[in-house]
């Protein structure tokens, strides 16, 4: 009853605040060479905007790419030297803005929003005079110049595929044979419980491999996505992903009795918070802090980013050993659980 | 060794929080003895096995299979028992070959000797023909006389029995019987629960438990001469009326 009356006004809630592709106060970086009254105003104009929080103010270029690869930032822009005496000189004077394009609709979104603002800016100074003042602005797109979408997709497809073949397939295998009784059988035989449950994993274990090596090689050659990272990184945590994934299965398996049970479970508890909540479909920055809150207790959160960090902007170990940490602490806290709940019933 | 005792129980008692589940049970099965276990629904003859096979660990009490402590071996318990559920418990998408090598294999027999009894099973049972059939496609009374076979493949001390006859039409269970005689006659300890008195004239020995104690232990004729009784069933009605616990 709850459940029937309560989903709407849940659905509403989230669709309507939550899941919006629009992006608001995103962070935003500023080089700034010329240091004038021009330039000045202009920032805070972006700050003055919803849109954007200007969050650093950087002094060299090498800066600008550092900022990106913290991922702190998703735009810097970049104003050269003397902006406003060519704008009052020659009426004219250039910017660079410069995305994040590891996800191209945020990337998009957020150059259309700040040439926005520029020409907003541009249109107002003009307004009293003869000679337009022209701003004009080069955009870069950095890591995917082209703005694939695929660059997006398949990190979050890989999310996905993972946990639903060693999550699901992992729990409902396992109730399986506790609906027919055979599990029964096999825990009465001196088979260790342990291996029972490796050796119930092991296969899907496998299969994942294969999978992310099949989305791997379709991505490269179909889809023109480059792997830019060491691909050994790639799949060292894919792996660590995978044994994520197959601790929330056995877990899952060791607390429930039937199939459906574990298939409904596997898909209200996993599948749907994968999709909204991972950064895949939507930009988890925009959310609300409770929603941002929960977004990181969802594993494929943490691999998404990882994967996007590695494929795409060619990142090493350094830069992700955080999300790494944090998918290895999931696992051993997951893996403990399950083995906890493995003992109390046979107790 | 011919009268040794291969299960011992001496006020093995099981508690769920609040709930006793058994109550302070005490018993001795000797070897090749086909032992009766009794009891209406509830009355806790499950949960009494399961302690016995090493599934479950008692909350008291002391209790000795093939002469391993149930609390301090009951991982090697699990090498000289066989169990058969009330479940139905083959593989069902496994042919009946396949089905006896999973589970030679998890007894860590060798090939050599899986070969062999598969041999001997199939020809025992009639299943010559059918032994790369699935066994989902065998007709239910089949199953269960080799889900029997299967777990006394790997040719332990003490076979549980937990209802093995259910849902069986009356000449399979006469055959089934007829098979536990057999296991009977190599020295295989046989302990069984069921619901068919008329299984329980088939004992050697039966107790019958009710709200988690066992009430009384005898073999059959004994028990109809204590109580009076005709059959074993009326010797059953008289005492599971005294239940208090009521039947899940």
């Amino acid at each position: 009853m709850f459940i029937l009356l309560g989903m709407p006004v849940v659905q509403i809630v989230i669709f309507g605040f939550a899941l919006t592709n629009e992006v608001k106060n995103a962070n935003i970086a500023v080089l700034d060479y010329s240091k004038d009254a021009a330039t000045t105003s202009l920032i805070s104009e972006f700050n003055a905007s919803r849109y954007f929080d200007v969050e650093k103010n950087l002094v060299n270029y090498g800066q600008v790419g550092k900022e990106f690869k913290k991922g702190k930032i998703k735009l810097a822009i970049i104003f050269p030297p003397n902006f406003n005496e060519d704008l009052q000189h020659f009426n004219k004077a250039q910017v660079q803005l410069i995305a994040d394009a590891s996800d191209p609709n945020v990337a998009n979104t957020l150059t259309g929003y700040a040439s926005a603002i520029i020409i907003d800016y541009q249109n107002r100074i003009t307004s009293n005079r003869k000679l337009p003042y022209t701003i004009n602005t080069e955009m870069r797109m950095l890591y995917n110049p082209q703005l694939k979408g695929a660059f997006n997709f398949v990190p979050g497809v890989m999310a996905m595929v993972l946990l639903l073949v060693c999550t699901m397939m992992t729990a409902i295998t396992i109730v399986k044979e506790k609906e027919m009784g055979t599990m029964e059988i096999i825990l009465v035989s001196p088979m260790r419980p342990q291996i029972v449950v490796i050796a119930k994993a092991v296969p899907y274990l496998l299969l994942s491999v294969i999978n992310i090596i099949s989305i791997l090689l379709l991505s490269v050659y179909a889809l023109e996505v480059p792997i830019n990272g060491s691909i050994f990184l790639l799949f060292f945590e894919s792996i660590l992903f995978i044994l994520v994934s197959l601790s929330l299965g056995l877990l899952i398996s060791a607390g429930v009795a039937s199939q459906q049970t574990a298939m409904f479970i596997s898909l209200v508890a996993l599948f749907l918070p994968t999709l909204m909540l991972s950064g895949f479909m939507f930009p988890i920055e925009n959310m609300p802090l409770p929603l941002r809150t929960m977004s990181n207790i969802v594993p494929a959160k943490w691999y998404y980013s990882i994967v996007k960090s590695v494929m795409i902007k060619g990142l090493g170990i350094k830069d992700i050993w955080k999300e790494t940490l944090i998918l290895f602490g999931m696992m051993i806290f997951f893996l403990t659980m399950a083995i906890k709940k493995f003992k109390i019933r046979l107790a | 060794m011919s009268n040794g005792i291969v299960i011992s129980a001496n006020k093995l008692t099981k508690r769920f929080g609040d709930f006793v589940a058994v109550d302070h049970i005490s018993f001795e099965v000797n070897k090749g003895e086909i032992f009766g276990f009794l009891g209406a629904n509830g009355a806790g003859k499950t949960t009494a096995m399961r302690m016995l096979c090493g599934l479950s660990l008692p909350t008291s009490g002391l209790a000795t299979v093939a002469g391993l402590d149930v609390y301090k071996d009951n991982e090697k318990i699990k090498k000289s028992i066989g169990y058969m559920s009330q479940k139905f418990s083959l593989y069902d998408d496994l042919t009946v070959k396949e089905n006896m090598q999973f589970y030679g294999g998890i007894y860590h027999k060798s090939n050599e000797f899986i070969k062999n009894k598969t041999a001997f099973i199939l020809d025992q049972l009639h299943l010559q023909k059918e032994a790369n059939v699935l066994v989902r496609s065998l007709p239910l009374g089949w199953k269960q006389k080799l889900a029997f076979s299967v777990a006394i493949f790997h040719e332990p001390e003490i076979v549980f029995l937990d209802e093995p006859t259910g849902g069986v039409d009356p000449v399979t269970r006469r055959e089934f019987w007829n098979m536990i005689y057999q296991a009977s006659e190599l020295g295989i300890t046989v302990f069984v629960t069921t619901h068919y008195m008329d299984e329980a004239e088939y004992c050697n020995r039966v107790s019958i438990m009710v709200d988690g104690r066992i009430e009384a232990l005898d073999t059959p004729a004994q028990l109809k001469k204590n109580y009076g009784a005709a059959s074993m069933d009326e010797v059953f009605l008289k005492l599971a009326r005294k239940a208090v616990r009521a039947a899940d």
